[in-house]
């Protein structure tokens, strides 16, 4: 790589030539303050925050977009700079709600960090402040661009990170917005709810649907009784929010915390992801035994499974039919469940808690009533777990842990790899491999299947046959998958999607996060729990084989096909 | 050949077209029909002339007598004394507003004689919509030049030592710029026209496009061959559908004849030109915005580096020019560049065409010598203030410009003076203010159409401009502050140091030259609550002089009752319940009421 070298505020420097004067000073150690600039997104300088003066340039220049040139020499810490990002900020905040100690970002909203780091402390400007309606029509997310900065953030993830292109800019100067097609809702164009948007929004102008007061009322009713089911990505975020290191695994804590709220049981989401597996694992040998169709893709995340249904309509039969972990549970809870404790299932609250928006989406779905009842109540997510901790009080950092609840709190590690991306098809080919070939699977991990590249292949001996998966993440690398495709040119039999980047971990109901390497260190921790886990194939929980024995019957039998399997129906909007 | 005895000229320009010159031209064709003369006179459509204010325009030649304000009535006596008897209408010839002498030739109108029209030679003398009449007047000569007998880095040299800078407003070395995209590395490069012209009140370039569009496309070939490129693009604002239109036609008839397309002049040099109409935001005036429009995204512009010369359309090495830089290259490559280098001054070469505009006599195009002073582009050409009013300021350069006062008159006009003193050249746009105009107001009025058209991606733009705007407002409406004047300077200072494109960074021009030449006035509306012109409505009070008669005429009219006193004596008004709506003034026969 090519170096050159440059001055930042007296410091001589070599970086590589095609790198921002942002990335320069922050080698330098100087942390220029950003506010459109998102590190996994493409640079736009809207903003003008990251301002500096570099010698020779006729204006200040936007740090993010502005390249480094051999000799160029840089202050990033001028008057002028300090003023000028100054008055950027303030004109922001001219236009801006003031409102922050109600905001849902309250103290994690980047406008109100740069606002305090810049020594904002009067705004000089009076006058017209934006106001718009709140877009508050889906169940997962909540706009209001009032509070909108015009850093394009979104516009950004969701057609980089996504392909989606549910957002753009529109109308001039003052009146400018970002908005869907035709200034609708959320609901009335193609969008997924993966909440990408708003996990890249630096204020509060897209947040997640807020669900916990209707938790909290369940929980203060003596009438009911609240089971929780937590995903498995949750538990190696929730510790972000809350003051503890990023990459640790807080499961024990969160189990604590859980029965501190209330709730009644604290099942585990992993346990019905091993449930996936054997009625997933069942469904593709049978498509692959009698012809069926393939490749068949997972369905377990519903932002992928709303693309599918809002893009991919002719390719619908491709989705495995059996319910995503969430609504398996939610399934098994009011029937099983109930009848196991005595229960009236009329009585039974069921609460899970995703790393997930689309989730609050999917719980919603017309056809997720197949226990007689809505299967899964309501849905938060793991910052909304975290703000409910927050606000009971509870110190969740010397929370003793504690163990989930019998018998839907037994899983393996099979289960809790659903969380990463591969996840799933690892687990399903650990299940397979032992179902197909009847011996014992001697290397269970599937390290091809693994990581954060966008698209991952692999084949696998499944008994005298070959059989090539593929797993993606990401909707955009989806959409390379699916075209790929309707064009006839994939020879896959096997194929996980998850809408996130990183899958589930990367979830726009995690935590926050703009840190380097935050996925990746999600993802350690995600299997280092596998690792740890007494049992790591599905087929071999004994809770799920109880399951089946006294209860179900076979994989893709008739109370199976009644409960835990379901249909796709193209989505137009 | 036909031969005629006689050509008759009419102005087709949006100008005169809007003024009535279609309905002229249906009489005069009808009329001649009528007398049988149609075979021996010839109706020629021609581009602008300039001289809109007194159009429609008619010049008969071979006289050269030239008409003005023409009306479809007035037809019947050019046909029957002119063109039948020889005798010049002479009612209809353009009277000298001074001495009143009437000037019945074309060349010998003052407005003329100063100007230089190089750029604008052929516009109003020619069909725009023939080629041959081009071609006629050594049209297509200096393209079949560059591609026959020099080389392409021949033909940059040739530019750059004429010393010939972009007229789109920035001013940059022509030359320099085609030589940074002709040693881009790149198989494919474009050829870009901006013709967004979009400053209120310029309407230079769509002169040119009407009156003498195959200019643009010779100099456009011209630029394809020097810089490498195949393929040009013209982006042309929708609101302009005559320049559209002509512009169609000339591309065909240069493709019939082989001066576009394949092997030009037997060259080997392939070039084809697109048209693609802007919907009219004035942001897409800035090259990176313009592209992206082309490309068929929103008009936004996107931060330099890189720049279009490495990375323009689709990401191709693109040359963008403005119409009138276009338009001097193939005089320069006829000519030669120590010709061109010859006019003009030291740094900045060539004429400009400037568009005269607001208070003054001679509205129109004229194009003079860079150099040339203030004083004799607003007095000699345009004719000085009507009505005996006094010059206040000129607004150069558009809403990025600046207002220079009377004392900046003899100011030499180019590119580098200008900024020194706080305006710019910008695409030659000059707003001429008498007395009566408030400067507060006039740099409320450009402050409102950046903030409107900014695209609203970049905060300072978006969000500054607004705010600065309220600040004028609210100075005009009587409610202005202590401090709001350094507020104001405050704010252009980071503005223009944190915008992203040229349209923010230059936005707060016109209040910093205002504030610099005109701060007076800014202090009485702030401190004493008036407005000196006389033009804020809400400051604007009303005075009875003691010549007022006491005919009550102004007390009846008053709507507020605010005018008391008997008759025979003297009135007063009431300036607390006065609304400032005027109606005394216009009332009052004895002109005894002012404003102030």
């Amino acid at each position: 790589m090519e170096m050159v070298n440059i001055t930042v505020d007296g410091q001589e420097l070599q970086v590589q030539k095609n790198s921002t004067v942002l990335e320069a000073a922050r080698i330098a150690g100087i942390k220029i303050p950003t506010l459109c600039y998102h590190p996994e997104l493409r640079p736009e300088g809207n903003c003008r925050v990251c301002m500096v003066e570099v010698k020779g340039a006729r204006t200040l220049v936007a740090s993010c977009v502005y390249p480094v040139s051999e000799g160029m020499v840089v202050n990033t810490n001028t008057v002028g700079v300090r003023e000028a990002r100054k008055t950027v900020v303030e004109l922001l905040l001219a236009n801006h709600p003031q409102d922050c100690l109600s905001c849902q970002r309250n103290l994690n909203c980047e406008l109100q960090t740069i606002a305090a780091d810049l020594g904002v402390r009067k705004i000089r400007f009076e006058g017209e402040k934006k106001s718009y309606p709140l877009d508050n029509s889906n169940p997962s997310l909540v706009r209001d661009q009032s509070k909108c900065i015009l850093c394009g953030r979104c516009v950004r993830a969701c057609s980089e990170r996504q392909g989606v292109n549910v957002y753009s800019f529109a109308n001039r100067g003052f009146k400018t917005t970002v908005v869907p097609a035709f200034n609708q809702g959320l609901d009335k164009v193609a969008c997924t709810y993966c909440g990408q948007c708003a996990s890249v929004c630096p204020t509060g102008a897209i947040v997640v649907k807020d669900d916990t007061l209707s938790v909290w009322r369940e929980l203060a009713n003596p009438q009911k009784h609240v089971v929780v089911q937590t995903a498995p990505a949750v538990r190696v975020a929730l510790g972000e929010a809350l003051g503890l290191n990023l990459g640790e695994a807080v499961t024990g804590k969160m189990v604590a915390a859980l029965r501190r709220l209330g709730f009644d049981k604290v099942f585990d989401t992993n346990f019905s992801a091993d449930l996936t597996i054997m009625e997933e694992g069942a469904e593709f040998l049978h498509r692959l035994k009698n012809g069926g169709k393939l490749p068949m893709i997972t369905s377990c995340s519903p932002g992928w499974v709303n693309f599918a249904e809002l893009f991919y309509p002719d390719l619908l039969d491709h989705l495995s039919t059996a319910k995503s972990p969430q609504q398996m549970f939610g399934a098994i809870v009011k029937t099983y469940y109930a009848e196991k404790a005595g229960i009236d299932p009329a009585n039974i609250v069921s609460v899970s808690v995703m790393p997930c928006t689309a989730k609050k989406g999917e719980a919603a779905r017309e056809e997720m009533k197949s226990s007689g009842y809505k299967d899964v109540d309501f849905v938060i997510t793991t910052t909304e777990l975290a703000a409910m901790i927050k606000e009971s009080g509870i110190d969740f950092a010397s929370l003793a842990e504690e163990k989930y609840d019998d018998p839907m709190g037994i899983a393996t590690g099979a289960g809790v790899i659903f969380g990463a991306t591969g996840g799933v098809m690892e687990a399903a080919l650990r299940t397979l491999s032992e179902l197909v070939t009847g011996e014992e699977l001697k290397d269970i991990e599937f390290h091809n299947v693994r990581g954060l590249n966008g698209v991952k292949e692999a084949e696998i001996e499944l008994g005298d046959k070959t059989v090539k998966v593929a797993v993606a993440h990401t909707l955009l690398n989806a959409r390379a998958l699916m075209d790929k495709i309707r064009r006839g040119e994939a020879d896959y039999h096997f194929i996980e999607i998850m809408a996130c980047p990183g899958g589930c971990i990367g979830g726009a109901g995690q935590p926050i996060n703009l840190s380097a390497g935050f996925r990746q260190k999600r993802i350690d921790a995600i299997y280092d729990c596998d690792t740890k886990s007494e049992l790591r194939k599905s087929h071999k929980n004994p809770a799920i084989c109880e399951l089946y024995d006294t209860w179900l019957g076979k994989p893709l039998g008739e109370k199976s096909h009644h409960l835990l399997h379901t249909t796709y129906q193209p989505q137009k909007r | 050949m036909e031969h005629f005895r006689a050509h008759v000229l009419i102005c087709a320009g949006t100008g005169c077209v809007s003024s009535g010159s279609k309905k002229v031209e249906a009489a005069l064709r009808e009329q001649l029909a009528k007398k049988g003369l149609d075979k021996e006179i010839k109706i020629v459509e021609t581009g602008c002339h300039g001289f809109c204010e007194m159009g429609p325009l008619v010049i008969v030649y071979p006289e050269g007598v030239f008409y003005v304000r023409v009306k479809e009535e007035d037809v019947t006596d050019i046909v029957e004394d002119h063109l039948y008897k020889g005798r010049i209408v002479e009612r209809l010839l353009y009277k000298e507003p001074v001495s009143l002498e009437k000037v019945p030739n074309y060349s010998d109108i003052p407005f003329y004689k100063k100007q230089m029209r190089m750029v604008l030679a052929n516009c109003g003398h020619i069909d725009p919509e023939v080629i041959e009449e081009y071609i006629a007047v050594n049209g297509y000569q200096a393209l079949g030049k560059a591609l026959v007998e020099m080389k392409p880095e021949d033909v940059v040299d040739e530019v750059k030592k004429s010393g010939l800078r972009g007229r789109g407003g920035g001013g940059f070395p022509t030359g320099l710029k085609w030589g940074f995209t002709r040693s881009a590395v790149g198989e494919k490069k474009y050829v870009v026209c901006n013709a967004d012209e979009g400053d209120p009140g310029a309407f230079m370039d769509r002169s040119v496009l009407e009156g003498d569009p195959h200019r643009i496309i010779e100099g456009m070939a011209i630029c394809g061959y020097a810089i490498g490129a195949d393929e040009g693009y013209i982006y042309v604002r929708a609101e302009y559908p005559l320049a559209i239109k002509r512009l169609k036609i000339a591309i065909s008839q240069a493709e019939d004849m082989g001066l576009l397309g394949e092997n030009i002049f037997g060259s080997g040099f392939n070039f084809k030109i697109k048209i693609k109409e802007g919907a009219g935001a004035f942001v897409c005036g800035e090259e990176t915005a313009l592209l992206a429009s082309i490309e068929g995204r929103r008009g936004m512009p996107r931060p330099r580096p890189p720049f279009p010369a490495v990375s323009g359309l689709w990401g191709k090495p693109t040359n963008i020019n403005n119409v009138e830089t276009f338009a001097n290259v193939p005089q320069i490559i006829n000519n030669g560049a120590d010709w061109y280098a010859a006019i003009g001054t030291e740094r900045s070469k060539g004429t400009k065409v400037f568009a005269l505009t607001g208070r003054i006599n001679h509205t129109g195009l004229a194009e003079v010598p860079m150099g040339i002073s203030m004083r004799e582009i607003i007095y000699d050409i345009g004719g000085g203030i009507p009505n005996g009013k006094k010059f206040k300021a000129v607004q150069i350069g558009g809403p990025s410009g600046g207002c220079l006062p009377e004392n900046m008159l003899n100011l030499a006009v180019d590119y580098d003076s200008l900024i020194e003193v706080g305006a710019m050249m910008g695409s030659g746009g000059l707003v001429v203010m008498d007395e009566t105009t408030c400067m507060v107001d006039v740099a409320k009025f450009f402050l409102n159409f950046t903030q409107s058209e900014s695209c609203g991606k970049c905060t300072p733009c978006r969000e500054g401009t607004k705010r600065m705007l309220e600040i004028l407002t609210r100075i005009t409406d009587g409610e202005g502050k202590d401090g709001d004047i350094e507020l104001l300077q405050d704010m252009a200072k980071d503005i223009k140091a944190t915008a992203l494109c040229g349209l923010g960074q230059t936005a707060p021009n016109p209040v910093l030259s205002t504030i610099r030449y005109f701060k007076h006035e800014y202090e009485a509306h702030i401190k004493e609550k008036r407005c000196p012109a006389g033009a804020c409505s809400k400051l604007a009070g009303y005075t009875i002089l003691d010549s007022c008669k006491g005919c009550s005429l102004c007390k009846k009219a008053c709507p507020v009752e605010a005018i008391s006193g008997t008759i025979k004596a003297k009135h007063q008004i009431d300036s607390e319940k006065c609304i400032k709506c005027g109606t005394c003034l216009a009332k009052c026969p004895f002109k005894a009421i002012v404003k102030g």
